[in-house]
């Protein structure tokens, strides 16, 4: 990607996720008074992460078919409790299994 | 090197070796969109967050506003408003603004996880132990991703594909099993993130809005239905 079109949005992303982190432990040291308010900003992070998840893990290996075998197992041993590596490094594997699988037949 | 710097450096090396396999996946993502190598490092070097770089990517290669950049990165990252702060009452007297300053940068997930769950207060030469390595590992894995992704079998590439979303799914899942307003509140986003991909005129909403709408959306329903007692969170 072109330097000049680049580095704008670098300083962007950079600088709004560098103010986020730093602002409120700086700056404003005050405890969040609003339930509500509080309470969305503790819903956001599943919120997010639920809508960048879905349906776009579907087209993270080029075929839905062995997108959904990664799925699968990720969300069985997520629901498990595993731990982030062990979830991430299993849903490839069922992915990279599949796709031999439909090598194979 | 003091005891408390090699204790910091301890506890995030697990955090290290996890960054390590994602950022790889990021890296590859990056290359194989267009950016160059140097380019993906910096990106890593300097946000050091997974969800807003893995958002960034799209916007990027789609010529999005600058503003729009911002909201996106601004909801996405907004959960560190909130583990700042909290973290913020965990700091001891070593620990004034210049230091300050410095941590927050680092205050991700994981770290925020394991520096929280410290007996009593925490100094500058913990922080600065624990923020080195994953800091290191998210720029290291980020490197070779972005180097040698492309040397990898496809097969093995598009296996890798899957790592993040396995990573997202392995922090939502289990505090949607245990919380129904968790549970509800993906739900919500999810059915609205399908809605704006499926529905015609609705899926051509650029990727940054979506995840903010559904983003905002979603945790705003929950707060409204489900609002967390004051102990918690």
């Amino acid at each position: 990607m072109k330097w000049s079109v680049f580095l704008p949005y670098l300083a962007v992303t950079a600088g709004v996720t560098y103010l986020i982190r730093m602002l409120p432990m700086t700056v404003f040291r005050k405890e969040i008074k609003s339930r509500f308010v509080r309470s969305f900003l503790a819903y956001i992070p599943y919120a997010v992460l639920g809508a960048m998840t879905f349906p776009d893990v579907f087209y993270s290996t080029g075929d839905v078919r062995t997108a959904v075998c990664g799925v699968a197992v990720a969300v069985l041993l997520a629901w498990r409790g595993r731990s982030l590596l062990t979830v991430a490094v299993a849903a490839c594997c069922a992915v990279a299994l599949a796709q031999g699988f439909l090598m194979l037949v | 090197m003091s005891a408390e710097f090699r204790q910091g450096i301890r506890h995030g090396i697990p955090i290290a070796l996890g960054y390590l396999s994602v950022s790889f996946a990021f890296g590859m993502k990056a290359a194989s969109d267009g950016l160059t190598v140097l380019q993906a490092v910096l990106i890593s070097m300097t946000n050091l967050t997974s969800a807003g770089q893995i958002a960034a990517l799209p916007l990027m290669i789609g010529g999005a506003s600058l503003a729009e950049m911002a909201l996106t990165q601004l909801t996405i990252n907004l959960r560190y408003a909130l583990m700042s702060l909290s973290l913020s009452r965990k700091l001891d007297g070593s620990m004034g603004t210049l230091q300050r300053m410095i941590f927050a940068f680092a205050n991700t997930d994981e770290i925020f996880a394991v520096a929280s769950s410290q007996p009593g207060k925490v100094g500058k030469n913990y922080l600065y132990g624990l923020m080195i390595t994953p800091w290191i590992g998210w720029s290291l894995g980020t490197l070779l991703g972005s180097a040698a992704g492309t040397l990898l079998p496809e097969f093995v590439r598009t296996a890798l594909g899957i790592a993040i979303y396995g990573m997202f799914l392995a922090i939502i899942l289990p505090p949607a099993r245990k919380l129904g307003p968790v549970r509800f509140v993906v739900m919500i986003a999810v059915a609205l993130s399908l809605c704006f991909h499926y529905i015609p005129g609705l899926n051509t909403v650029s990727p940054g809005f979506v995840i903010i709408i559904c983003g905002v959306a979603a945790a705003a329903a929950g707060a409204l239905l489900f609002p967390i007692r004051e102990d918690a969170a």
